[in-house]
């Protein structure tokens, strides 16, 4: 396998990994921040609203899947362009619809399919663009 | 209106310098040279001791910290769509920061994901 198909295939895996952890946390941090309430911007409000947060365990399963989204987003940083990273990851949006469609038997709106259009075809321009350029990248490889 | 568009303001440019720092640490601290436990426990040893690491957490737990605000503030789906301006910020940041070899393919791209992005999330 050439140098440039594994760099390409390694970066597919790792960010597949962010996608699955982002979308997960993502999910779990509104449930619990929905479960504690608005919170207020004055010094009682925030340290209440820390307070609520730290014990509730569905924050907790929200940052574990965060810290895999973070690792696993450090690894494929140290030898991908973030400029190739992040809107890759962005699929996560089209993987949510699907699985809503799918599994979840909902109903999506035209709109939503427009959005889910125009992500897809962002992520596969960004695709045919190397992963890694940057002058630092390159030295340490 | 004014307190969220400015918290908002905050919670791009904080997450877009914070990634960008922590890019940039994480090619300081190099690749692992294969993706296996070992090699990659490795590399996040290395990529901890790196300073660029520690001066993006701060930043990116400042814009987690925001998000956490703003959702309990707004709804998702007006939270969403704004912060997908990340994608514009932080691809300027890559360009101009990181030096990036951004090409048109690689901005049509960013721009499409972002507008998708937010059409998504109003939905």
């Amino acid at each position: 396998m050439s140098h440039e198909r594994k760099l390409r295939l390694k970066t597919l895996v790792m960010v597949f990994a962010m996608m699955v952890c982002a979308t997960t946390g993502d999910s779990l941090l509104k449930r619990g921040m929905t479960e504690i309430g608005p919170v207020t911007l004055d010094h009682a409000g925030l340290f209440q609203a820390f307070r609520l947060a730290m014990t509730s365990p569905t924050i907790w399963l929200a940052i574990f899947f965060l810290i895999g989204f973070m690792l696993s987003n450090m690894t494929v940083l140290s030898w991908a362009d973030y400029s190739y990273v992040m809107p890759a990851s962005a699929f996560g949006y089209v993987a949510v619809t699907f699985v809503g469609m799918t599994v979840l038997g909902e109903t999506v709106s035209p709109r939503r399919w427009i959005g889910v259009a125009l992500i897809c075809a962002g992520v596969f321009l960004v695709g045919q663009t190397k992963p890694s350029t940057s002058a630092v990248a390159e030295a340490v490889q | 209106m004014i307190r969220t568009a400015a918290t908002l303001a905050i919670f791009v440019l904080s997450g877009s310098a914070g990634e960008l720092a922590v890019t940039h640490g994480m090619k300081k601290a190099g690749a692992p040279d294969r993706l296996r436990i070992k090699p990659v426990l490795s590399f996040l040893g290395r990529a901890f001791c790196t300073g660029w690491f520690w001066v993006g957490v701060p930043l990116m737990a400042l814009s987690f910290y925001l998000l956490m605000v703003l959702l309990s503030w707004e709804p998702i789906s007006l939270v969403i769509p704004a912060s997908a301006l990340s994608y514009v910020v932080g691809t300027l940041g890559a360009k101009y920061i990181l030096k990036e070899d951004v090409n048109g393919v690689r901005w049509a791209g960013v721009l499409l994901v972002c507008i998708g992005v937010a059409i998504v999330a109003a939905g």
